[in-house]
């Protein structure tokens, strides 16, 4: 291609100092124009036998066709115009394909997670190199150092350092020992790792953050919707406007009995055409969404589609989920009051009733308590919602939870006056004392509310199931403007509705939590913003964005990133509209030449492409 | 049922194209086009056979834009 456009460019320079005139002339200029052009006029042709009228080639094909024939029709033998409009359109048309192929390497590149091939290790301690989709889940496998771990699992023999900074933007390797928990898609750094398998391939963390990335067009933005829609009545429109334009003034000044300029009107109308072409606007839209996709991918921040970029872009209210989000979500028990037996008995009695479920809170008990747990011990395990748990452990009837559970089953308990989560445990229906466990915030939650306030978010609010106290101490320190404490998981619903609902309208409304039990307000929410999804399956679901890390100052980050992008999208769309048109006026009135006309086209198209990848680059530090 | 398949077209605008003729065909219930990329979403309807359905895809989509492919 590039050839093409130099050969043809040397030609036409040359052929200009040539003194060749008449029929020799056009058949010599005709050569660097097929040379440039033959595959737009075949297209062109191509598409007019399939009834496809009306698209670009189309639209140069005549254009150029027309200069050549009114060059020739003249006498002038100025061909220069028609050559340089099909040389200008192949330019910008290379400049484009280089570019898109820039940024959609340097974004698979990001992406580049997805593992070739497995090391599966045999019963018989042989090593095998298979496809990762053939590796059943609990086999053994062996990550060597510069390798991609494949599947999730957890790592059974060996230490190392891993990279996730493909998965979670963070930089700092990871130490990971035996026991370890590890993401497919991490880099090993050092040391060979065995690793257990934990899930098949398809359901690896790996494959979801790819499906997720390459369906992420499959949900577009309105401003999208609106170029395709816009492009779609555009160019029937603009096509009779240049007609009316070649045909309608020569007419009427035929009958009102003046010359009628034929060639001078229908050189306008071509020069209308050439301007006209929307590719500027067609490319660089989505060009703009890919780019800040990308960029934000690179960030860590997933976003499953345009939409969700644009609906970012007009956030004014950040409802956050406390727990995991704000919190680090790793509890520790920081007292035991009002036991009046062996405390070790109780926190092993409770780390018994408490291990069925899943929720932080009982996960500390468990840390704390420190052996394994013997589940011949426990039965009739009952999980009751925002209250606690009730089971049956050694015999005795264990009720571990709040003061609501201890009112519901008719125990007297002494309140506490500590701040964090505090586990009431009652045995055989008598006051066992209470388990104080205590949360700390995020390093950067603080940050990132300063964060999002510095970037004209109206509101920030939490809901926590956790005690009042406890919420009020985390909202206050974190300078969050409201504080909604003691919800159920319904009741999170039901106040985020009612926070939706008074949203005014053009702006939206956040959702930020850790996907565990969030999922229905995930998805009830404007933007559903899941925090640390990796791994929460339920969280990548029902989330629209996800933040692969647990760092709460990627959401002020996101919402830069999303404002950059609609910018830059709205600019493209003004600043090529705005062109268009003017130019398209001067052409109409014949003051722009076709040399304008080119520029009008090609140059907004090339300056709309370059000012689209602008949205890759995402500037650092909180503004 | 969901397929994903990868595409070949050089154009942002192609793409949209394809993604319009793909949805016209007959046992198509959705189609995204991805031009970035370069893949294709299609959601079949209930009973119809990929087998059949994508070559009338392709055919579709080479109608509106020559230059395309897409390999399934």
């Amino acid at each position: 291609m590039l050839f093409r456009i130099i050969a043809a460019g040397v030609l036409l320079v040359v052929l200009n100092l040539v003194p060749v005139t008449g029929w020799a002339r056009a058949v010599l200029f005709a050569l660097p124009y097929l040379i440039i052009g033959y595959d737009i006029l075949l297209k062109a042709a191509k598409g007019i036998a399939k009834g496809q009228l009306l698209d670009e080639n189309f639209l140069m094909a005549v254009a150029s066709l027309g200069a050549f024939a009114i060059a020739v029709a003249d006498g002038k033998g100025d061909f220069n115009e028609a050559v340089a409009v099909m040389l200008f359109y192949q330019t910008g048309e290379l400049f484009e394909s280089v570019a898109v192929g820039k940024s959609r390497k340097s974004i698979s590149a990001l992406m580049d997670i997805r593992p070739d091939s497995a090391s599966i290790i045999r019963e018989d301690g042989s090593v095998e190199q298979v496809d990762p989709d053939e590796v059943p889940a609990g086999s053994l496998i062996q990550v060597d150092p510069g390798e991609k771990i494949p599947i999730d699992g957890h790592i059974e023999e060996g230490s190392g350092t891993l990279d996730t900074s493909a998965l979670t933007g963070e930089s700092l390797p990871r130490e990971v020992f035996p026991g370890d928990e590890v993401i497919s898609g991490s880099i090993n750094l050092s040391g060979r790792l065995k690793v257990r398998t934990s899930r098949e391939f398809g359901e690896s963390t790996v494959s979801k953050i790819l499906d997720l990335v390459e369906n992420s067009s499959s949900r577009k933005s309105r401003s999208e919707n609106f170029i395709t829609g816009f492009a779609r009545v555009y160019t029937p429109v603009v096509c009779s406007l240049a007609l009316a334009l070649a045909v309608l003034p020569p007419v009427i000044s035929l009958i009102a009995g003046n010359a009628p300029m034929w060639g001078d009107w229908i050189y306008r109308a071509l020069t209308f055409l050439v301007i006209s072409c929307p590719c500027a606007l067609v490319v660089s839209i989505p060009l703009g969404f890919f780019a800040g996709l990308g960029g934000a991918s690179r960030e860590g921040i997933l976003i499953k589609g345009s939409n969700f970029l644009e609906a970012l872009s007009k956030v004014d209210t950040v409802v956050f989920d406390k727990t995991g989000t704000l919190t680090k979500g790793s509890f520790e028990v920081a007292g035991i009051h009002h036991c009046p037996i062996d405390e070790k008995l109780l926190i092993e009695l409770a780390a018994h009733a408490e291990s069925p479920s899943s929720h932080p809170i009982s996960k500390s008990i468990q840390r704390a308590y420190g052996y394994s747990i013997e589940q011949g011990r426990i039965r009739d395990v009952q999980e009751i919602p925002g209250q606690g748990i009730c089971a049956v452990v050694d015999g005795k009837s264990i009720a571990a939870g709040n003061e609501r559970l201890m009112a519901a089953r008719g125990i007297a308990f002494h309140s506490c006056h500590s701040t964090g989560t505090i586990v009431h445990i009652g045995i055989d229906g008598e006051y066992a004392g209470h388990i104080v466990i205590s949360d700390r915030v995020k390093d950067t939650s603080a940050a990132a509310v300063k964060g999002l306030k510095a970037n004209g978010i109206r509101k920030t609010v939490m809901l926590t199931g956790d005690a009042d106290k406890v919420g009020r101490a985390v909202a206050k320190e974190l300078a969050i403007d409201e504080v909604y404490t003691e919800l159920l998981p319904a009741g999170k619903v039901e106040k985020a509705e009612q926070l939706l609902s008074h949203q005014e309208k053009g702006h939206t409304l956040a959702f930020v939590g850790d996907g565990i039990n969030d999922a229905p307000v995930l998805s009830r929410a404007d933007i559903g913003i899941a925090m640390g999804g990796l791994g929460s399956d339920a969280a990548i679901e029902a989330a629209d964005i996800v933040i692969m890390d647990d760092d709460p100052a990627k959401i002020p980050l996101a919402v830069r990133i999303a404002r950059k992008c609609m910018g830059i999208v709205y600019t493209n769309i003004a600043f090529a509209i705005g062109v268009k048109v003017i130019c398209m006026v001067l052409g109409a009135l014949g003051i722009a030449n076709m040399w304008l006309a080119v520029f009008a086209d090609v140059g907004v198209l090339i300056l709309c492409i370059l000012n689209a990848i602008r949205a890759l680059f995402v500037s650092k530090g909180n503004k | 049922m969901k397929k994903t398949y990868n595409i070949d077209v050089d154009c942002a605008n192609c793409a949209n194209k394809m993604e319009t003729a793909a949805n016209k065909v007959a046992g198509v219930r959705g189609c995204t086009v991805n031009f970035m990329t370069l893949k294709m979403n299609v959601e079949f309807e209930e009973g119809a056979d990929p087998k059949t359905v994508m070559p009338e895809v392709l055919k579709a989509c080479k109608k509106v834009e020559s230059d395309c492919d897409i390999s399934f």
